[in-house]
C-alpha cells in the first residue's frame, strides 16, 4: 500500500536503498571495513586511489574508505541519539502546551521561540564550545536546537486532535489528561512526525560534520565525514583530491538521502494526496 | 419508580467574545431509572451542552454557573475532579453522534473497548479481550473476534455505532447519554440501533436520556419526553400526554410538524428561529414565535406548572385546569 507507494518512485526508492546501504555498512563498520581506520601504513601514505585502498589514504597511511565507513557509525548515531532525544522532549513539551494551554503553553511556546532566536548552527557551536567537544555534548547541542521543531509541530497537531470527538469520547469515559494525550491523541500525531524526524535526520548529520568541520564536532582520532573534509582540504591544492571529495561525497549522499525519502514521505501522508496515485 | 437522576435548575454560560450566551438556563427535569427520556428540541437550544453538562464536561469558556446534578443520592457538581472520573464511563456513559468520528482513527474497535475494562476495573489484557467479544455479541455484531482487530473506518456507520453502544454499556453504567445516535444513519439502520437501546436498556436496568430532534423517535422508545427551546424545558411529561394534548404552543408546533401520511393534515413548519441566547430578554424565550404571545410573556418567565399527573408545562399563555402553580 503506502510502502508500496514509496518504493514505486525510483528516486525515493534509491534515497532508501542509500540509507539502508549507509545503516549496514554503519552497523557492521568492523567486518565490512578492509583496514583498522587508526591502523597508520608508513609505507603508503597519501596514496592515490588503488586496488589496494578505493579511496586512497591520508598522510599517515591510513585507509580512507575504513575511516569513511567508521565515520558514519559515529555520524548515524550522534543524529539518531539527537534526533531521539530531541523528538521525545520537544512531543512531550509540545503535547503539554497544546493540551493543557493557558500559562503552560506560553511558558513553553515562549521558551522554545527565545531558542529559536538563535541560528541554529551558532547556538551548537555556542553549545559545544561552552560545554567541550565530547560525543555526548555534540548529541545534546543538537538535541536542544531540534526540539522546538517537534514542540512547534506537536503543538499544533494538539490543537486540532483535541477538539476531536474521539478526544472527547475519550473524556467521557473518565480517563485522566495524561492518559488522553499519550493513548489516544499522541498516536494520531505520529504521521508528521515521521516526516518531521527523517527530514530532520539529515539535517543533524549536516550539523555534526558542520560542527566537527570547524573543530567543535567529534575531534580525531575518531574519524567523522566533516573532520575528515577538513584535514582533506589542506590537500586539495597540492592534487590530493580524494582526501575531501570521498568524505564530502558521503555527507551529501547522505543527508540528500534521508531528505528525498522526507519529502516523500510527507507527499504520502498529507491526506490531500490520499487516495492520488 | 424512584428517580436515578434529578436535575434542579442547571445553568451553563459560555463566555464568548461577543458576550455571555446562556445556553442552558435553570433547566430542571428527572430521571427515572429503568426509563427513556427523550429530549427534543431544535438544534441549537441546549440539548447537548445539557448531557455534557451532567458529566461535567463542560469546557472553558463554558461553565456551569449553578444547579444541582443528584445522582443516585450524590450531587455530581459538589464531586471532586478525581470522583467525577470515577463516575465518567462507570455510572454514566455517553454515545456519540457520529460514532465514526467519536472512535480514535488510530486504535482497533475492539482495543477501544477493552481498554475501558482495565481502566476501571483493573482487569487484564486478556481479560479485558475476552469480555470485549462478549460485549460485541451483545450489541449484535456479527464476527466479534474479527471485528475486534478492524479499525473504525472499516465498519460501516450502524456498526460504528454498534461499538460506541458496546463501549459505553461495558461497564455496565446506570444512566445512559444518547446524543442524536442516530443522525447520519439510514432509516433501517437507525431503528436497528434504537431497538437495541430500548431492549439494552430494558435488560440492564439502565436509563437512558435520549436527546434527538425527531419526535418521531421519541414516540417510538422514549417513556416520556422533555421538550428544550432556546436552553430551557418549556414542557416534560408522559411521552402518550404529551402527543396526544401538547400544553405549550411549542410543543404543539412540534408535533404540527411532524408530517403524518395516515392523517390529511398539512406539516406545518414553525415560523422564525431559536433566539439568540446572548442577553435574552427577561420573560419566555418563545414570546416572538409565539402565537398566542400575552403581555406578560415579555415581562416575567414562565414558571413550570403541573398541568397533569404526569405533565408539567412552563407558559403563561397555556390553559391548565386548576393546577396550583409550581415555583
Amino acid at each position: 500500500m503506502r510502502w508500496r507507494r514509496l518504493t514505486r518512485n525510483r528516486l525515493s526508492f534509491g534515497a532508501l536503498c542509500v540509507i539502508l546501504a549507509v545503516t549496514l555498512t554503519s552497523l557492521l563498520a568492523p567486518w565490512v571495513a578492509p583496514y583498522d581506520p587508526d591502523n597508520p601504513d608508513a609505507e603508503a601514505t597519501l596514496a592515490s586511489v588503488s586496488m589496494r585502498h578505493p579511496l586512497g589514504t591520508d598522510v599517515y597511511g591510513r585507509d580512507q574508505l575504513s575511516r569513511v565507513i567508521h565515520a558514519g557509525r559515529i555520524d548515524l548515531l550522534v543524529a539518531l541519539c539527537a534526533t531521539a532525544i530531541a523528538l521525545t522532549l520537544g512531543s512531550a513539551l509540545g503535547a503539554g502546551a497544546g493540551y493543557r494551554g493557558g500559562w503552560v503553553d506560553q511558558l513553553v511556546m515562549r521558551s522554545v521561540d527565545a531558542i529559536m532566536a538563535f541560528p541554529a548552527f551558532i547556538l551548537a557551536m555556542a553549545i559545544t564550545a561552552a560545554l567541550g567537544n565530547s560525543i555526548a555534548n555534540v548529541v545534546a547541542a543538537i538535541a536542544i536546537t531540534h526540539v522546538p521543531i517537534y514542540t512547534r509541530l506537536i503543538r499544533g497537531e494538539m490543537l486540532r486532535v483535541r477538539e476531536t470527538e474521539y478526544a472527547e469520547a475519550a473524556r467521557t469515559v473518565g480517563n485522566r489528561p495524561h492518559q488522553i494525550v499519550l493513548y489516544h491523541l499522541l498516536p494520531n500525531c505520529v504521521p508528521p512526525l515521521v516526516v518531521q524526524a527523517t527530514l530532520a535526520m539529515g539535517f543533524a548529520i549536516l550539523t555534526v560534520a558542520a560542527l566537527s568541520f570547524i573543530g567543535l564536532g567529534i575531534h580525531p582520532p575518531q574519524s567523522e565525514w566533516g573532520q575528515m573534509t577538513a584535514e582533506g582540504a589542506g590537500y586539495v591544492v597540492s592534487g590530493e583530491w580524494w582526501l575531501v571529495l570521498f568524505p564530502g561525497f558521503a555527507i551529501m549522499l547522505t543527508v540528500l538521502a534521508f531528505n528525498l525519502v522526507g519529502d516523500t514521505l510527507r507527499d504520502l501522508l498529507d491526506p490531500r494526496m490520499r487516495g492520488v496515485r | 419508580m424512584t428517580d436515578l437522576l434529578e436535575v434542579r435548575d442547571l445553568t451553563v454560560h459560555f463566555d464568548t467574545e461577543a458576550g455571555l450566551v446562556e445556553a442552558v438556563d435553570g433547566v430542571t427535569f428527572n430521571v427515572r431509572s429503568g426509563e427513556i427520556l427523550g429530549v427534543v428540541g431544535e438544534s441549537g437550544s441546549g440539548k447537548s451542552v445539557t448531557a455534557l453538562a451532567l458529566l461535567r464536561l463542560i469546557r472553558p469558556p463554558g461553565r456551569i454557573v449553578q444547579g444541582a446534578v443528584r445522582f443516585e443520592g450524590t450531587d455530581l457538581v459538589g464531586l471532586s475532579e478525581d470522583e467525577m472520573r470515577a463516575v465518567r464511563g462507570t455510572r454514566i456513559a455517553m454515545v456519540f453522534q457520529s460514532p465514526r468520528t467519536a472512535l480514535n482513527p488510530v486504535l482497533t474497535v475492539g482495543r477501544q473497548i477493552s481498554r475501558l475494562f482495565e481502566l476501571h476495573q483493573g482487569a487484564s489484557r486478556a481479560e479485558g479481550r475476552t469480555r470485549t467479544i462478549g460485549m460485541l455479541k451483545l450489541v449484535g455484531i456479527s464476527e466479534p473476534e474479527r471485528r475486534a482487530r478492524q479499525y473504525a473506518h472499516q465498519l460501516s456507520g450502524g456498526m460504528c455505532q454498534r461499538v460506541m453502544i458496546a463501549m459505553a454499556l461495558a461497564t455496565s453504567p446506570r444512566l445512559l447519554l444518547a446524543d442524536e445516535p442516530t443522525t447520519g444513519l439510514d432509516v433501517s439502520i437507525a431503528a436497528q440501533i434504537l431497538e437495541l437501546l430500548r431492549d439494552l436498556g430494558r435488560r440492564t436496568g439502565a436509563s437512558i436520556l435520549l436527546i434527538t430532534h425527531d419526535l418521531g423517535v421519541v414516540a417510538e422508545v422514549c417513556d416520556r419526553v422533555a421538550v428544550m427551546h432556546a436552553g430551557q424545558i418549556v414542557e416534560v411529561g408522559a411521552v402518550r400526554a404529551i402527543f396526544a394534548r401538547p400544553l405549550h404552543p411549542y410543543t404543539q408546533a412540534l408535533v404540527r410538524s411532524i408530517p403524518r401520511i395516515d392523517r390529511d393534515v398539512t406539516m406545518e413548519p414553525i415560523p422564525g428561529m431559536v433566539p439568540s441566547l446572548l442577553a435574552p430578554p427577561p420573560g419566555c424565550r418563545y414570546a416572538d414565535r409565539c402565537p398566542r404571545v400575552l403581555d406578560v410573556c415579555r415581562r416575567d418567565r414562565p414558571a413550570p406548572r403541573a398541568a397533569a399527573p404526569d405533565q408539567e408545562v412552563a407558559c403563561h399563555a397555556a390553559e391548565v385546569e386548576d393546577a396550583p402553580a409550581r415555583g
